[in-house]
């Protein structure tokens, strides 16, 4: 057994090698034909894209289950790092911010006392009236609780602030609050959808998504809605401030470099250096994760669920822990990704970014195996951000016969931004037809 | 008090909408459903077949419009159905033919198929980007009211006033007509027969000497056709954007999956069900409740229950209600 296991592995294991080879290429290519920033951002968001793919991969590749909802538990990630880094609005929370969140724990509150009802009470027309009516009525309280509040702590300077603002910590703190928060959100998911047909948790995920979305464009007092939280707080220095630091700029001269692209370059390298220890420390532990027994079991239960389930393996508990933890990362990845650009823009996130390009990335890289999610992850981003100046050279070149005022020509020319769906959507079926099991298959 | 205004207030913001957005739901959960009933799968790239079909719909509408060819009061879109609906089914057994058929013969498990679906779901997405662009597009024309609120008022000399537009009165007549043709179909013709045999059993189906591939193919220009007229429904009656097509996905899901995967009827019901509950949840009734309340109980708020843009969730919460009561369904549907 572990004889063949180390061969498959050798023969595995140069594959490996070549192919994040190709990877470093291309991205240090594209420092050298393009800049060393475009190469610097394309690894920073490849590093969060490759994060985000292992989530999904603990999902689909070792648990095989369904999550169209990335979008949803990423976006709960970008909400941790507002929460937990912007400075608090003191005249917000004074006016209004005791009785916002006494409203929201009255609504909690109420939910759980229907579901407690549901669970303890008889079946029977009783308990559906009695839970209906506690709802109804516990709806009614916490809207006249809530909306007063709401309403105070959104007229505090609604052009600057007008939500409550965070603690006030470090954003990096964020991060594992980012992954508690899409965890909470997984579990209610979870526990409605799993054990039911696969197809169903897939939709319940699509919705939640959804909602996640609407909550963050249309409660300004949480995250500004669509106003956009801007200049969030960074884990790196500003470049302005490197720039007027006498060390760094001398620092940087003896080097050849110019200060100005000399700091955008340090601090993106900052950046890359954080990502690269958090996505080594997750991808050791998803790693050992998979070897385990726990591993074997979770692999087991894919294959054969009825099998797994005869052995005396709680199948959908078992789900339920996998979706959680493939979820906490994609709350991590999206707290991470909000970092990285400094502020939340709700309106940015669209399902098909962010849930399906994540798909497109474990099924090139090869779902259930953590590398090639890894993998898929760099090699797919790197395709997606360089489609575009590909589709346009390729379009001059198709449409070079054209007169250069032909309305053919125009309309190909600014359709060229979608290519992008259009080949990732023909990548995804290619690979799914005739390389199942991706660049770096399942040992 | 005041109950005939309330009537007909209550008409004019919640029932007829209501009417008119549950028809475009229903005809795009048959589509779901007959997909799942014969090819047992759920097929994400639904919005978007729907959005490709209107596409076509809108391009030969200008067409059309350009040729000064008009149908009068109607819109002129409804003499370009049919052309959308030959280039959608163009489309879609093309993609079976290229894509689907290779795992229908492998015989993969219905998962795989979903994220098949997925990619197709990409492709049509950038396909009618590609052609139309991502914005909004208007292609209606012809009348806009069958009764406008204006007339209305002149008519009953009521305070409130009940407008019915075109694009409503249209969607309904389309929608019934269409469902009445699609089960005389499936309950009196011999393929509609064959359909309904595989989709209870396949192979008892095969065994009788069904072609399956012929139910396949039937299956999918049912779908194109129901697919772009629900579409087109839905782009007449509010305005066609590809990725609002995208988003409707949840709510015809819900209705097919609250109504019972596999069951067309109960895709009707859930198309309703799903519709009603989003407008009267999302509607402020404080014109409705001052009519009928004296007038020192007069709301002060708006009675909304829940803002608009909430709508989702309500076919969500509904979504979550039955998978927790009952997973098969009102009508019984086939998944659990």
């Amino acid at each position: 057994m572990s004889e063949r296991r180390s061969d498959n592995a050798g023969a595995g294991t140069g594959r490996t090698l070549l192919l994040f080879a190709l990877v470093a290429v291309l991205i240090v290519g594209t420092g050298f034909v393009q800049s060393w920033n475009t190469a610097l951002v394309i690894l920073n968001m490849g590093l969060v894209s490759a994060i985000m793919a292992l989530g999904v991969n603990m999902q689909w590749g070792f648990a095989g289950l369904f999550n169209v909802g990335v979008m949803g538990f990423v976006a709960l990630g970008g909400l941790a790092a507002v929460l937990v880094s912007m400075p608090p609005v003191g005249e917000a929370w004074a006016a209004g911010g005791p009785r916002l969140i006494g409203a929201l724990l009255v609504g909690a509150g109420v939910i759980a006392l229907a579901v407690f009802l549901y669970k303890r009470m008889q079946p029977g027309q009783l308990r559906a009236f009695t839970v209906f009516a506690v709802v109804v009525v516990g709806f009614f309280v916490y809207r006249g609780l809530f909306d007063p509040a709401k309403e105070a702590v959104e007229s505090v300077n609604p052009a600057a602030t007008g939500y409550l603002g965070g603690l006030g910590l470090p954003i990096v703190l964020a991060w594992p609050v980012g992954g508690l928060l899409a965890a909470g959100a997984a579990w209610v998911i979870g526990k409605v959808a799993l054990g039911l047909r696969s197809d169903y948790l897939a939709i319940a995920t699509l919705g939640i998504a959804e909602i996640v979305i609407a909550i963050l464009k249309n409660e300004d007092w949480l995250s500004r809605g669509v106003k956009n939280v801007i200049g969030l707080p960074r884990p790196v220095p500003y470049e302005v401030d490197l720039q007027q630091d006498p060390a760094f700029v001398e620092r940087v001269t003896n080097l050849g470099l110019d200060p100005v692209t000399a700091s955008s370059i340090t601090v993106k390298l900052g950046y890359s250096a954080f990502f690269t220890v958090v996505l080594i420390l997750i991808l050791i532990a998803a790693q050992l994760a998979l070897n385990s027994p726990w591993g074997r079991m979770m692999r087991a239960i894919r294959d054969n669920e009825t099998a797994a389930e005869a052995m005396g393996k709680d199948v959908t508990g078992r789900h339920l822990q996998v979706f959680i933890l493939g979820s906490a990362l994609l709350g991590l990845a999206g707290a991470m990704m909000t970092t990285l650009d400094g502020q939340l823009t709700p309106a940015s996130y669209q399902p098909l970014r962010f849930t399906f390009l994540i798909w497109v990335m474990v099924i090139v890289g090869g779902s259930g195996n953590n590398l090639g999610a890894v993998l898929g992850g760099f090699l797919v981003w790197w395709l997606w951000v360089q489609v575009e100046p590909i589709g346009q050279g390729v379009m001059t070149l198709l449409t070079s016969g054209l007169a250069e005022d032909s309305p053919v020509r125009e309309h190909l020319m600014g359709s060229v931004a979608h290519m992008r769906l259009l080949t990732m959507g023909v990548i995804m079926l290619v690979m799914l037809r005739f390389a199942p099991r991706g660049l770096l298959p399942e040992r | 008090m005041d109950l005939l205004n309330a009537i007909v207030a209550l008409s004019n913001f919640v029932i007829i909408p209501a009417v008119a957005y549950g028809s475009q739901l229903a005809l795009g959960a048959l589509g779901v459903t007959l997909i799942y009933g014969i090819l047992r799968f759920s097929n994400f790239a639904h919005g978007d077949t729907m959005a490709f079909g209107t596409m076509g719909v809108i391009l030969f509408t200008w067409w059309l419009q350009g040729l000064g060819v008009s149908l009068g009061p109607l819109p002129t879109a409804l003499l370009a159905l049919p052309v959308g609906i030959a280039l959608c089914a163009a489309l879609v057994l093309a993609t079976d033919r290229v894509v689907y058929r290779f795992y229908r013969a492998q015989r993969v498990k219905p998962v795989i198929l979903v994220i098949v679906s997925m990619g197709v779901m990409f492709v049509y997405n950038g396909l009618t980007r590609f052609v139309i662009g991502p914005d909004d597009q208007s292609f209606g024309d012809g009348t806009r009211f069958l009764i406008s609120a204006l007339d209305f008022r002149a008519m009953t000399g009521l305070q409130e006033g009940l407008a019915i537009r075109t694009s409503q009165a249209i969607t309904l007549v389309t929608a019934i007509v269409v469902v009445a043709l699609l089960f005389w179909f499936l309950n009196r013709t011999r393929t509609g027969k064959s359909m309904r045999a595989y989709s209870d059993n396949e192979d008892l189906a095969l065994l009788s000497g069904i072609n399956p591939e012929r139910v396949v193919l039937v299956t999918w220009l049912i779908v194109a056709a129901l697919a772009t007229v629900a579409g087109t429904l839905y782009g007449l009656d509010k305005s066609f954007k590809p990725f609002t097509y995208f988003q409707l996905l949840l709510p015809i899901f819900a209705s097919a999956i609250v109504g019972g995967l596999g069951s067309p009827v109960g895709a009707i019901a859930g198309g309703f069900i799903i519709a009603f509950s989003e407008v009267t949840i999302t509607y402020a009734w404080k014109k409705v409740l001052g009519y009928l309340l004296p007038e020192n109980l007069e709301p002060d708020g708006l009675v909304q229950l829940l803002a608009v843009d909430y709508k989702f969730a309500v076919s969500f919460v509904i979504l979550v209600i039955v998978l927790l009561i009952r997973p098969t369904g009102l009508f019984r549907g086939k998944a659990v």
